[in-house]
């Protein structure tokens, strides 16, 4: 059947596209337009990237002196005691940490990782460089939009960073802000969070709405539903969670603001005591409403993180085993019952609220479902492995290590998801072991291997692979190192969000007290520390790497890891506008080693050969 | 650069970008309006029995704004009609009328939130409270325009009372144990009716500032690309649309219930 070629991108006709290293004009256009304010959907990727980066290195930072006051409680932070001090004043005097600070520190660490550095990243920076050119699309449906999108990004970022330093520091309420507490606490920082959190939220609104918009109108001729890259799929249910999940948080947003600014009661209940003193307010409000607010946003959330990363290891994967993905199909439905079934799943992580156990039995059946489809994603990206010719590049270290790292996370979650289980579990180190290993060895990992994997493209060259698995190697073992002991510490009862890390329930101090925190527990504070440090080392290589690859990296050709996508079948750095010549899709993504085929891979707008068999018919 | 169907439909798909991204906005716009009004059926479902406010907001009002913004959703389909069959002049005068009506909406809202605004509930030293809008106040004394209640319970019903007489009070600074206007803090109904339609009238703001830039400065489009400037009448009009829906929700919710 012959497919209806539609007049695709109309502006080809009348202008020549430039060739690459032609494009002299750009030039012209300014560092400002170019850089700063630019609407080019791969400028606007590399921004993402790069600032998502700085935030993902300061919300380490943070983690690293809360470490340290963990596995030294009121004991001067050595180096960077003596600059909090000097920076921050009271809260740090004498470079000791006061618990104030470690839960400013707390608060922000998690609203940094989750909202500025890894959404941004797995989302925004690798959604708008790599989904335009896996289309086959010139640019964004919406490029200013885009732009407006990363500004807003960049304001709430600000709004955060400058909560710091105002009288009475950050928020201190968690990075989910429960109410009554977040509104009781004597610091406008809340009020920074709200701002900071409508104005990240309004970023994400509009880059949903211009990557649903742009994989839905401007996917080139021939690029049907079924042929799109499970990176593309991914993003795309992304952009719809953070499209329809984040709205009710901005709702929860403007009532916390209403009650921190004009002293409103949406979620202070009647009788409400601050400080001994019964609280001067209307009342009648509920806190409970809060949180159901809160994770409508905060469960789909939890995929908005690990959806990209899953593509970005399926992209990989199918590239360094230079077979076919096993499963496509089942891979796409199973994302897209993923963010249906993201909806409805919130309230697991309410099972201590006493909302009721008709409501909890409830949201354990639809948690227990959920993990049918993350398992099939999972499944078969194992499967895919089987009887390939495995590259070990850097790329596919990280997207290898993201497979177990993510069942760990993964399945250490099933005991949270049951409320028996979970109401001894709750609020332990154990959760901060389960959904680190999901995001940090998961989704960073995956980043990681995206950042490595599509480096070429952006540059023209390649990273180092040998400090590549340095950092891999590093990476792994000291990420391990950090997080398993939490396992332990959770099992054993050590509640999260304490400024001692537990010494006051420790055996030392109470011997008697039954349950009370045995030493070795209460030891691997100090391990937990070291191998902390260690992993920021491990970063130094990436870093440097990073940097040094843009210019003095292996230089290499167009398509670089013999792939089929369409964000390899263009100049390199793609110019504005991207293709050379509109893009004609003839077949499925992953379509190596064909037999009879000369290479191991047929790019997908490869013209069919005479006489080969027909690859991907009718879709 | 241009990006395909920025203004022409997309075959396969029958319509044009900015049309896809204006659904999908609304569709977190939904999610906004949605939240807001889980945590009214919440917040209401909680409230202890009898405490509830019922027929607080002057109905006649409400119903005047529905008709303005009802009118507000023909005059912008005719505008957008007009445009469609290239009669620029009529886009102008029903997109003119689409801003007055507009124009009028907030200033009735603004009296109404002027109204709460002065309207004061003062507990005596007596146990006595006295419940009216503000009038006059100087050093010694505050004159409303109210009556007494024994009970605070007596305020929240006003529909179930027929025939409140009101008179001029004037209190004695000296008497007042505590006053307080009818403002977001006085209780959940307030804080719930003054977050809704705050945030519903900014969107009525935000819709008239997008066709008030059409109307006016943007409409140099019309003389070079038609097709693309009717494009951005009837996705501004889908919006309008939408702004008009949820006050259909609003009205019922917080005036007649």
């Amino acid at each position: 059947m012959e497919t209806i070629v539609h007049e695709f991108p109309p502006y080809r006709r009348h202008e020549p596209v430039h060739e690459p290293g032609a494009h002299g004009h750009h030039e012209d256009i300014g560092f400002g337009r170019k850089y700063v304010f630019s609407t080019d959907h791969k400028i606007i990727g590399i921004q993402y990237g790069f600032t998502a980066l700085c935030f993902m290195l300061f919300g380490f930072f943070l983690m690293l002196m809360m470490r340290w006051q963990i596995a030294h409680p009121g004991s001067p932070i050595p180096v960077f005691g003596p600059i909090l001090a000097k920076v921050l004043g009271q809260p740090a005097a004498n470079g000791v940490m006061s618990p104030e600070l470690y839960n400013s520190f707390g608060a922000m660490h998690g609203t940094i990782m989750v909202f500025l550095a890894i959404v941004p990243l797995a989302f925004a920076a690798f959604g708008n460089y790599v989904v335009p050119l896996m289309i086959g699309a010139p640019d964004m449906a919406f490029p200013r939009v885009n732009m407006a999108s990363y500004q807003a990004y960049v304001l709430g970022g600000l709004v955060m960073l400058v909560s710091f330093f105002i009288p009475g520091g950050a928020a201190q309420a968690g990075w989910t802000s429960y109410s009554p507490l977040a509104t009781s606490i004597p610091t406008e920082g809340q009020l920074f969070w709200i701002i900071g959190m409508v104005l990240l939220i309004t970023s994400s609104l509009l880059g949903a709405v211009n990557f649903i918009a742009t994989i839905i109108q401007l996917r080139a001729p021939g690029m049907t539903w079924m042929r799109l890259p499970f990176f593309v799929w991914a993003q795309f249910v992304t952009a719809f969670l953070l499209l329809l999940a984040f709205p009710p948080l901005e709702a929860a947003a403007v009532m916390q603001l209403m009650d921190n600014a004009l002293h409103t009661s949406f979620f202070l209940p009647t009788g409400l005591a601050v400080g001994g003193q019964l609280a001067h307010i209307s009342g009648g409000g509920s806190p409970l409403l809060w949180q159901h607010l809160f994770w409508f946003l905060g469960h789909p959330e939890v995929y908005v993180l690990i959806l990209p990363g899953m593509g970005i290891v399926c992209e990989i994967i199918a590239n360094n085993t230079r077979k076919p993905i096993w499963g496509y199909k089942s891979l796409v439905y199973s994302v897209l019952a993923i963010g249906f079934l993201s909806f409805i799943v919130w309230a697991h992580h309410m099972y201590l609220t006493g909302m009721g156990t008709k409501i909890s039995a409830f949201f354990q059946a639809t948690t227990m479902i959920i993990s049918i489809p993350s398992v099939i994603i999972l499944t078969c990206l194992f499967i895919s492995l089987w009887g390939g010719s495995i590259r070990f590049n850097t790329p596919m270290l990280f997207a290898l290590a993201f497979l177990p790292m993510f069942g760990i996370g993964g399945l250490t979650g099933l005991p949270l998801g049951f409320n028996a289980s979970d109401v001894y579990l709750h609020d332990t180190y154990y959760v901060i072991a389960h959904f680190h290993y999901v995001v940090a060895p998961g989704t960073i990992f995956a980043l990681f291997a995206g950042i490595y994997y599509w480096f070429p493209k952006m540059t023209g060259r390649k990273m180092n692979e040998f400090w590549g698995s340095v950092h891999f190697w590093g990476s792994l073992v000291f990420m391990n190192l950090v997080f398993m002991p939490m396992f332990a510490q959770g099992i054993k009862g050590m509640l999260r969000r304490m400024a001692d890390g537990g010494a006051n329930y420790s055996a030392a101090r109470v011997p008697d007290a039954i349950g009370a925190l045995p030493g070795t527990i209460m030891e691997l504070h100090s391990w937990i520390l070291w191998a902390a440090v260690a992993l920021g080392i491990a970063q130094i290589p990436f870093i440097l790497n990073l940097f040094w690859s843009i210019n003095h990296g292996e230089k290499v050709g167009d398509n670089p890891w013999g792939s089929t996508t369409l964000e390899w079948q263009t100049p390199t750095p793609p110019p504005h506008g991207n293709f050379a010549e509109p893009p004609q899709i003839r077949r499925g993504p992953y379509e190596y080693s064909v037999p009879g085929h000369t290479t191991d891979f047929t790019p997908q707008n490869e013209p069919d050969q005479p006489g080969a068999p027909v690859l991907s018919p009718a879709h | 650069m241009e990006i395909p169907y920025a203004v022409h439909p997309r075959p396969d798909t029958g319509i044009y970008n900015a049309k896809v991204g204006i659904w999908l906005f609304l569709a977190s716009e939904v999610m906004l309006f949605g939240a807001l009004f889980s945590a009214y059926v919440l917040l209401r479902v909680g409230a202890p029995a009898g405490e509830w406010p019922h027929g607080w907001l002057n109905v006649t009002l409400g119903t005047v704004n529905t008709l303005v913004l009802a009118t507000s959703a023909i005059t912008t389909l005719m505008a957008w009609v007009a445009c469609k069959t290239r009669q620029f002049g009529k886009f102008k005068f029903f997109h003119g009328c689409t801003l007055l009506l507009a124009l009028t909406f907030l200033c009735v809202k603004a009296y109404e939130y002027h109204d709460k605004w002065i309207h004061y509930e003062i507990h005596l030293t007596d146990g006595r409270i006295a419940d009216g809008h503000l009038r006059a106040r100087d050093a010694g004394s505050i004159t409303i325009e109210g009556r007494y209640v024994t009970d605070e319970k007596d305020l929240y019903d006003l529909r179930a009372q027929k025939d409140i007489q009101t008179g001029e009070i004037k209190i004695p600074r000296s008497q007042i144990k505590q006053m307080e206007n009818y403002g977001p803090w006085h209780n959940t109904y307030l804080a719930l009716y003054f977050t809704l339609t705050g945030l519903h009238a900014l969107h009525i703001l935000g819709g008239s500032i997008v066709i008030g830039y059409l109307w006016g400065p943007g409409r140099k489009l019309w003389k070079t690309d038609p097709e693309h400037f009717t494009n951005r009448v009837e996705v501004s009009g889908l919006f309008w649309h939408f702004v008009d829906l949820v006050w259909i929700f609003l009205f019922p919710v917080l005036y007649l219930t």
